[in-house]
C-alpha cells in the first residue's frame, strides 16, 4: 500500500458544521485535489445550537451566528442550491440549478430539517413556525420581540423545552403540549422526565402532557390559538412546532443508497450502504442524516442528531475519504449532548434510552443538581448530569469499559445512593417530539424496534 | 472574527467569563453563554481566553465559507 495521499475530485453535499469540518479535515489529511461544497441555505456554515439559546434571549443576532474556520479549506463553495440526486453510475451530482456535478468520492451531510405541521393550511397560518434555520430563529425572535400574549409551544423535546425557557425568561406567557408524558421523556427516560416537568412548572410553564393539539385555528390567515385533545382550547399568538426532525433523504430516492426516513445508513467508516446491503466505495455519510453501528449498543444503528456527532463522524468520514485499507478508521465516538433550559446545564454521555434502569448516583432532584446513570443488562450505558458537568468524563471511561451498573457508590456524596429505578424509556412512536438519539435497529433499511428485556412498567399505554 | 465553544468540552472554569466578559457569560450556575460574532475591540480577549480555557473548548478564528482570501 503506497503512502501517497488519494487523488481525486471530491464533492460534500451540506455545507453545515459536519461539511465543513470534512472539508477541513481533508485538507489536514493533505487533500489537493478539486473540493466542492454544496448547501441549500444561502447562509455560509453557522452554528445551529444558539438559535434557541443566546438568539431566542436577545443576546446574539441570527445572522451572527457564523462557525469560525479552522483553517482554509481552497473549496469551491454552492450556496442557496439544493442536490436533487445522485446518479450513481456516471458519478454525477444533480443540482436544482441544473449543473452536474461530477466526484470521485462524495460525502453526504445534507442533515435534518425541521418536522413541519402535518396540516399544511394551519401551517401557513401567520404565526405559526418552527426552529431549525437562522431564518426561523430570525422570524421567532421577531414575534417574541413583538410581545405575544401567550406562546405555544408543541412538543417538549430539547428544542420544545429550550424555546419555552426563552419564553419565561423574557417573561412571556407560554404553554408547552406533549403527547408523551413528559417533556424529554424520548431522551432522557421516565425519571428525569418527571424532573423536567417539575421544572418547567415551576418556572411558570403551563405545560400539558398526554394532550395533543387537534387544530390550530386562525382568523385571516393569522393564527389565534388551538384546539386540544382533552377538549379545551386556548388563544395565543405564535405557535412554535418542535416536533422534531426530518432526515434530508427524499433527493437520494433514486440513487439506489440505503436511505430513508430515519437516515442513511453506513458502516463504522461512514461508507454508505447500498439499498442491498453492500457496502460502497466512494460514497460516505456523516452528521445527523447518517445511521450507523455502533459496539457499544449491541452495533445497532444509531441516529444521532447531536453537535457533537457532526464533528466527530466527519472527521473519521473525511479522512477514510482519502486514506485506504487498514488505515481507515472507525467512528466509536460515545455519543454526548448538551442542552441549557430553566437555568440548568443537561449534559449526556452514552445513549440513555439503551437502559433498562436508571439510579440517581450523585446528588438529588430536589438539590437539581444531580448524575443519573443509566443501566442494560447490568453495565452501564449512559450518564447524565444536570448542573454537574465536570462528572461526565468520568462516566464516560465507565460506559467504555462496560463496567457494572448499579454503579459503586462514589465517595463525593458521601450517602449511598438510591436505589436503581425501571428507566421508562417510551416507544418513540407516543411522543411529539422526536428523540435526538435514535436507536434504529441493525438493517440498513428496515424498522426494528428495541424491545427492552422483561416487563417494564410504564406511565403510558403502549399500542 | 467568529468563536464556537465545543459545550461537550465545557465544564464552566470560566477563566473566558473573567478574561472577555463581554463574551462570554455564565448563564446560570454552570450554562457557558457567548458571542459568536466577536466585535472588533474584544478580539484579543477572545483570543487569550480560548489560550486560557482549561479544556481547550473554545476555537476563533474567520467565518468560514466562500470567500477566504
Amino acid at each position: 500500500m503506497s503512502g501517497e495521499p488519494w487523488d481525486g475530485r471530491i464533492v460534500i453535499v451540506g455545507a453545515s458544521l459536519a461539511g465543513l469540518r470534512a472539508a477541513e479535515t481533508l485538507r489536514d489529511e493533505g487533500f489537493t485535489g478539486p473540493l466542492t461544497l454544496v448547501g441549500e441555505e444561502p447562509e455560509p456554515p453557522y452554528d445551529r445550537p444558539p438559535l434557541s439559546k443566546q438568539v431566542l434571549l436577545g443576546k446574539a443576532r441570527a445572522e451572527e451566528i457564523g462557525l469560525p474556520r479552522r483553517r482554509k479549506v481552497d473549496a469551491r463553495w454552492k450556496l442557496g442550491v439544493r442536490a436533487d440526486g445522485i446518479d450513481p453510475v456516471e458519478k454525477r451530482v444533480l443540482l436544482a440549478d441544473g449543473e452536474l456535478l461530477p466526484f470521485d468520492r462524495l460525502l453526504i451531510a445534507t442533515g435534518t430539517r425541521a418536522r413541519p405541521w402535518p396540516n399544511p393550511a394551519e401551517a401557513r397560518l401567520d404565526g405559526v413556525l418552527t426552529l431549525r434555520t437562522s431564518e426561523d430563529a430570525a422570524r421567532l425572535v421577531e414575534r417574541l420581540d413583538a410581545g405575544p400574549r401567550r406562546v405555544l409551544v408543541i412538543g417538549a423535546g430539547f428544542t420544545g423545552s429550550e424555546i419555552a425557557s426563552a419564553c419565561r425568561e423574557r417573561g412571556l406567557e407560554v404553554t408547552v403540549v406533549e403527547r408523551g408524558p413528559a417533556p424529554l421523556v424520548g431522551a432522557l427516560g421516565g425519571a428525569l422526565g418527571a424532573f423536567a416537568a417539575t421544572v418547567q412548572r415551576a418556572h411558570g410553564v403551563d405545560l400539558r402532557c398526554g394532550v395533543t393539539v387537534t387544530s390550530l385555528t386562525g382568523r385571516d390567515g393569522r393564527f389565534t390559538g388551538a384546539e386540544f385533545s382533552d377538549g379545551s382550547r386556548m388563544d395565543a399568538d405564535v405557535a412554535v412546532v418542535a416536533l422534531g426532525a426530518v432526515r434530508n433523504t427524499e433527493w437520494l430516492a433514486g440513487s439506489g443508497l440505503a436511505a430513508g426516513p430515519r437516515g442513511l445508513a453506513c458502516d463504522a467508516g461512514c461508507r454508505a450502504f447500498t439499498m442491498y446491503g453492500i457496502v460502497t466505495d466512494d460514497v460516505f455519510v456523516a452528521g445527523d442524516v447518517a445511521r450507523f453501528p455502533h459496539p457499544l449498543f449491541e452495533y445497532q444503528m444509531l441516529a444521532l442528531e447531536h453537535w457533537g456527532n457532526a464533528v466527530a463522524q466527519a472527521e473519521v468520514a473525511a479522512r477514510n475519504m482519502v486514506t485506504t485499507g487498514p488505515r481507515r478508521r472507525p467512528h466509536l465516538t460515545v455519543p454526548v449532548f448538551w442542552s441549557s433550559q430553566f437555568g440548568l446545564n443537561i449534559k449526556s454521555v452514552g445513549v440513555p434510552t439503551f437502559s433498562d434502569q436508571v439510579v440517581i448516583a450523585q446528588g438529588s432532584l430536589r438539590e437539581r443538581r444531580l448524575v443519573a446513570v443509566y443501566g442494560y443488562r447490568g453495565r452501564i450505558t449512559a450518564a447524565v448530569t444536570v448542573n454537574q458537568a465536570k462528572w461526565l468524563e468520568h462516566y464516560q471511561f465507565l460506559i467504555e469499559t462496560a463496567a457494572p451498573f448499579p454503579p459503586t457508590t462514589g465517595a463525593a456524596n458521601g450517602i449511598a445512593p438510591a436505589a436503581p429505578v425501571p428507566s421508562d424509556v417510551p416507544d418513540p412512536q407516543l411522543l411529539s417530539h422526536g428523540p435526538t438519539v435514535a436507536l434504529t435497529g441493525h438493517l440498513p433499511d428496515r424498522r426494528l424496534t428495541l424491545v427492552p428485556p422483561g416487563p417494564v412498567p410504564s406511565a403510558i399505554p403502549r399500542p | 472574527m467568529q468563536i464556537v465553544v465545543d459545550l461537550n468540552r465545557c465544564q464552566a472554569y470560566a477563566q473566558c467569563v473573567f478574561l472577555a466578559p463581554e463574551v462570554f457569560e455564565l448563564h446560570g450556575e454552570e450554562t457557558l453563554m457567548f458571542m459568536p460574532t466577536v466585535p472588533d475591540d474584544q478580539q484579543e480577549r477572545a483570543r487569550r481566553a480560548a489560550a486560557a480555557c482549561p479544556v481547550q473548548a473554545i476555537l476563533t478564528g474567520e467565518q468560514a465559507g466562500p470567500g477566504e482570501w
